[in-house]
């Protein structure tokens, strides 16, 4: 919402400065967003007088001329019809940009003469589109500034342009008089009277309005008038200089009336040419669908069952509330002109505006609400407008429907005010502030002004006082804990595991990534996604369409650009949320790590080498080992079908607790991804790790056994597709309470062994408790040993 | 006798290695060496004698053994002494890479706001990110018509067919987690509620999805004079700036009356920013006293409790704190930014140690 100072003025008797004004706004919730001096650009213009005027000797339409400046008489030419001897100019000298023109004025030869300098017209200072010639000033001396000048005689040009951002529950401050009245409310001046008496029609209004039955909830009023004989054209220089200095176009005074009130008043109008109106009859009613109409802005719409639109006998004029139709609007030529004045629901605004597509400061206002009380007033108020610029006659008004009602009043609780607020304010100062906002104070109840559609309970009455006393008053005041003493913990255990996890994963040497949570499709799809579940409706680009069902696209992805800068090596990690579904319930937390290129740059010690599945391995390991996960764990194939399907495993707790998986990515996706492999990725389900049973903090007592533990090594040949821990939990299992550890120390595939046969060799830790281990008890074991894993392997000792 | 000793403690003396040592020993101490011949005599002599000359013998029998021990012991040393000087190495030499991991800006940044809000008794609350249009605006009192809702940039679920109820959304503020959190637990309540937040806008400034911490408390005689100590002792905290000054400007907000925007105190000098400091204003941050109709919505009686509520940008006061420039660059993943504006695994904030290095 723009304005200019001395449109404020014109509603508020004030004296207080521009500074104190934009500070008092923001303060008020009316935050200033810019100021703008627009006599800062003209700055360097000053008066000149036209001392002399001849025909320049080589171009008739040329004057030379000689004119009496702060720095002496200069040479000028100029082309302007109006450049004579004997007028006060305004003086561009070199060096001073034109605005207008976009060009910094030089010393020049025009036509072979000199000149020194230029004479502006309005349209070269950008004060109005006025370029006939060039500007005459009545008064003024040789050598004063422009700017000077226009603040004493013409202030309305150069006064500041104030912009406030508007919050939605304020469209009484979309009127240039509720920002006024909120200044005065706070105590920078008293609101200007600005009523103007009705006028009293001449003739019965020949053009009748109806309001179908089943629209008067969308449009429960409508007022209008016929002012016939009507003189249009430009607006008078005052209003063409207001609308423009808010970024307005000027277009007819008629049409410029309506967009006064709408900033004055925050009162939309429209302006039907009238003799446009087919049968002189206007009806208020609900689409049929299917409708069309060619708005204002030349573009053709088409209407769905239920909007509000206006119609004369034959065809739809105008979208209420939203945009008048271009068949019926106004041009110069019109003479007969039908003034409406309507209240329209701001509901119903909001819903066709915004199929409709159309963003026009009607239904900016419309759909924040006006002030319906206010609108037999508008109509008035227009009239006498066009009646005092455009002269005619204005007919008697008709009305259709009846203002509503919207009446009501909340209980100002003053003790209450000030236990929400926490600053000491009045009853008495309470009541004056409501008061001067407009509300109509009866014992404790508070009656809302009709302008003020936002103010819905008591907590309204709280924010009005609050906001006119200053909260940049208030004061802090300690927030008493809950409890005395040492704060508790306050994160949950998934909480903490979370935190945990990505330490962890930093601590290995993974850089943290925090991407977003939708990609594209085809990436999604890689990853068991990409469904029309979890598909957004207005995705921002097609980059962006789908919520992610993994970590581990985004994280290729990334991959693919880090490569692409030159970084072939890498570790990155995320911890977030990922979407099995478009529910709220379909979220799940997970933690995935990817690794790719070497496990470091080339080096003098030979220890770079490529990044391998035992890498990730170790990771994800480490990763659950930190956030509680228990030691003891199944590996399984048969995981998703974008790791490797040779070259990965899922962590799992029994055959469907999948804790995690690691492996290789799949060398499909990595092409299909644009990312150079290969890649080794994991991924933890922290939710799917068990919580600890124990309660308490006490640990198991040290067990430790001051008996030497003996160590025998044992290689067995088994097929090459036997898992090793089949071996190990095996041997594991050959004597529970004396074996403590097993250890699988070498791998031997192919070779003297015969196709298909591997050698794996294992080292088992026996660790005695209550005596010495003889040899014969250490055969005992291995023996036990060897019986255990050959049987669950297939294999033999090997010999 | 003095003979012997002189003739066995110079070869000792001359011994070159090991060996050399081990051939004098077996010839003067060894089972059959001279000094145990000499033993042997010693069944032939009188009594008396045998009395002066036994000692003698096993004297010299020590006497050499330990000066062999102490030879050994010289050429031992010798030896690693050589040893070592021909070990040289060129420690300049790098060593085999380690990886440095990182923990995001976004992650530390929650943590350390985690902790402030902890010590003053808010606890972690979390929600879904995909939302219903009831958690996310009608509880918030914003209704459909609400203007509020087409300014937010929503992004919606897309619905199948046949599917007529209102679209889901991507919670486009951690607020329905307030929401939630009331109905689940009831007041009192503190809480704070950090999470990912969307918003279908990107430009310069702006991303469709970026972080934000809402602050929730509930109680008998909160006000907002609480809230602005509370955001106050925040920002110190977090800034690691003593007296950090907030100023309270009257805004709107649908789920709050009075609502305030609040801004730090701040200056510019030379192109940085100081937060904390000078007469500048910096507006970081939305509050105000919870709205009676989102109490209500989150099954709380508005006679009996009030509150404040309050919420702003994680990923702003990262950038303000650790002077990071892009907003986008969060989310780009690039190594050179995770390295250079991410924190070390061990830098775990908290407030015995402080936030942040």
């Amino acid at each position: 919402m723009k304005f200019t100072l001395s449109w404020l003025k014109e509603h508020l008797d004030t004296t207080a400065s521009i500074d104190e004004i934009t500070y008092a706004l923001t303060d008020l919730g009316l935050e200033v967003e810019g100021v703008e001096d627009r006599g800062a650009k003209l700055a360097d213009f000053t008066l000149g007088y036209v001392q002399s005027a001849e025909k320049h000797p080589d171009a008739d339409r040329l004057q030379i001329c000689q004119v009496d400046t702060d720095e002496g008489v200069q040479q000028i030419i100029c082309g302007a019809p109006n450049a004579r001897q004997g007028i006060t100019v305004v003086v561009a000298k070199p060096g001073v940009y034109v605005p207008g023109i976009d060009t910094t004025i030089g010393v020049g030869k025009i036509r072979g003469v000199e000149s020194f300098g230029m004479m502006a017209s309005e349209r070269e200072l950008e004060l109005s589109e006025e370029h006939d010639g060039i500007i005459e000033l009545p008064s003024g001396n040789v050598g004063d500034r422009f700017i000077d000048w226009l603040a004493e005689n013409d202030p309305a040009k150069v006064d500041p342009v104030i912009e406030i951002a508007i919050t939605p529950n304020r469209p009484d401050a979309l009127g240039v008089r509720g920002i006024a009245r909120d200044l005065a409310a706070r105590g920078l001046g008293t609101l200007k009277q600005r009523d103007v008496p009705a006028v009293e029609g001449q003739f019965p209004c020949p053009i009748s309005v109806s309001i179908d039955e089943d629209t008067l909830d969308q449009c429960p009023v409508f007022y209008g008038r016929v002012i016939r004989g009507v003189k249009n054209g430009p607006s008078p220089a005052w209003l063409q200089d207001k609308l423009r200095a808010i970024g307005l176009r000027p277009i007819s005074f008629l049409v410029d009336v309506t967009n006064f009130f709408t900033y004055d008043r925050n009162r939309p109008l429209h302006v039907f040419d009238a003799d446009k109106v087919a049968g002189n009859s206007l009806r208020i009613h609900r689409a049929k669908g299917g409708e069309t109409l060619m708005g204002l802005d030349d573009k053709e719409y088409t209407f769905s069952e239920g909007m509000t639109l206006i119609s004369d006998a034959e065809k739809v004029e105008s979208i209420a509330g939203v945009m008048g139709g271009a068949e019926s609007g106004c041009s110069m030529d019109t003479v007969n002109v039908f003034v409406e004045a309507a209240y329209f629901d701001p509901v119903r605004t909001a819903y066709t505006g915004r199929a409709l597509k159309i963003n026009s400061d009607a239904r900016y206002r419309f759909e924040r609400g006006i002030d319906p009380e206010w609108t037999p007033y508008a109509i008035e108020h227009a009239t006498q407008m066009i009646l005092d610029i455009a002269g005619g006659e204005a007919s008697e008004v008709v009305v259709a429907g009846k203002v509503p009602d919207y009446s009501r009043a909340y209980k100002l609780d003053a003790a209450r005010v000030q236990s929400l607020v926490g600053m000491t304010i009045s009853e008495s100062e309470q009541r004056k502030t409501l008061t001067a906002l407009g509300f109509r104070l009866e014992g404790d109840m508070a009656h809302v002004p009709s302008w003020r559609p936002d103010v819905q309970g008591e907590a309204d009455l709280v924010e009005e006082v609050a906001r006119i006393a200053s909260l940049t008053k208030l004061e802090g005041r300690p927030l008493p804990r809950l409890t005395a003493g040492v704060p508790k913990p306050v994160l949950s255990p998934m909480q903490r595991r979370e935190a945990i996890a990505r330490r962890a994963c930093a601590a290995l040497g993974y850089n943290e990534c925090v991407s977003y949570s939708f990609i594209d499709q085809p990436s999604a799809a890689l990853f068991g996604g990409g469904t029309d579940d979890t598909r957004l409706e207005n995705p921002i680009s097609a980059d962006m369409s789908h919520m992610r069902p993994s970590l581990l696209p985004a994280l290729l992805q990334a991959a693919a650009r880090n490569q692409a800068r030159g970084f072939p090596d890498m570790a990155l990690f995320e911890v977030g949320p990922v979407f099995t579904g478009g529910e709220p319930g379909d979220q799940h937390l997970q933690i995935s790590g990817l690794l790719t290129g070497s496990t470091g740059p080339k080096d003098v010690h030979g220890a770079s080498r490529p990044v391998d599945v035992f890498d990730v391995k170790a990771d994800i390991e480490a990763v659950l080992s930190a956030i509680g996960a228990p030691a003891k764990v199944q590996i399984n194939r048969n995981g998703a079908d974008w790791f490797h399907p040779g070259r990965h495993g899922q962590i799992c707790l029994g055959p469907k607790k999948v804790l995690g998986v690691f492996g290789e990515i799949h060398p499909r996706v990595l092409a299909a991804m644009d990312m150079k492999g290969p890649a080794m990725g994991f991924t933890i389900w922290p939710a799917e790790v068990p919580l600890p049973r124990k309660a308490g903090s006490t640990r198991p007592a040290l067990n430790v056994s001051a008996l030497q533990a003996v160590e025998r090594d044992f290689a067995f040949v088994v097929d090459a597709d036997v898992d090793a821990l089949t071996l190990v939990n095996a041997a594991m299992g050959a004597d529970k309470a004396l074996i403590d550890d097993v250890r699988v120390f070498d791998e031997f595939i192919g070779g003297a062994l015969g196709e298909g046969k591997k050698s794996l060799a294992l080292t088992v830790r026996m660790q005695p408790s209550d005596k010495t281990l003889k040899d014969a008890d250490i055969e005992a074991v291995s023996a036990k040993v060897i019986d255990k894993v050959t049987k669950a392997s297939g294999g033999v000792l090997r010999g | 006798m003095d003979d012997l000793k002189a003739k066995y403690l110079g070869q000792i003396a001359g011994a070159a290695d090991e060996a050399a040592l081990e051939d004098i020993r077996l010839t003067a101490v060894g089972k059959k060496g001279e000094v145990a011949l000499k033993m042997r005599e010693l069944g032939r002599m009188t009594p008396e004698e045998r009395q002066t000359v036994g000692p003698a013998l096993n004297a010299l029998k020590d006497e050499i053994n330990s000066a062999i021990a102490a030879k050994k012991a010289a050429l031992g040393d010798a030896a690693l002494d050589e040893r070592l000087r021909s070990e040289w190495l060129d420690v300049t030499l790098p060593t085999r890479a380690t990886r440095q991991g990182t923990i995001h800006p976004v992650s530390q940044v929650t943590e350390e706001v985690t902790a402030i809000f902890a010590e003053l008794g808010f606890s972690v609350a979390e929600g879904p990110r995909i939302d219903t249009d009831w958690y996310n605006f009608d509880a918030l009192n914003i209704p459909g018509h609400h203007p509020a809702r087409a300014e937010m940039d929503t992004f919606y679920m897309a619905r199948a067919e046949g599917d007529d109820r209102p679209p889901h959304v991507l919670r486009t503020h951690t607020s329905p987690v307030q929401i939630r959190t009331m109905e689940a637990e009831g007041a009192p309540l503190r809480i704070i509620c950090p999470g990912g937040v969307y918003r279908a806008d990107y430009d310069q400034t702006h991303t469709p999805m970026f972080h934000q911490v809402e602050g929730l408390a509930i109680d008998k005689d909160i006000s907002m004079a609480n809230l602005k100590w509370t955001l106050e002792e925040f920002f110190s905290a977090f800034f690691e700036v003593e007296g950090i000054k907030t100023r309270f400007r009257a805004s709107h907000f649908p789920f709050t009356e009075p609502s305030a925007e609040v801004d730090i105190q701040c200056s510019w000098v030379d192109g940085q920013l100081r937060i904390g400091e000078g007469d500048g204003w910096m507006e970081v941050l939305g509050s105000g006293m919870v709205h009676p109709k989102v109490l209500q919505a989150g099954g709380i009686d508005p006679n009996e409790w009030q509150g404040f509520a309050f919420g702003m940008g994680i990923d702003r006061i990262a950038m303000l704190k650790y002077g990071i420039p892009d907003l986008r660059a969060f989310f780009d993943s690039d190594l050179r930014w995770l390295r250079h504006y991410g924190f070390a695994s061990l830098d775990q904030p908290t407030l015995h140690g402080g936030l942040s290095r």
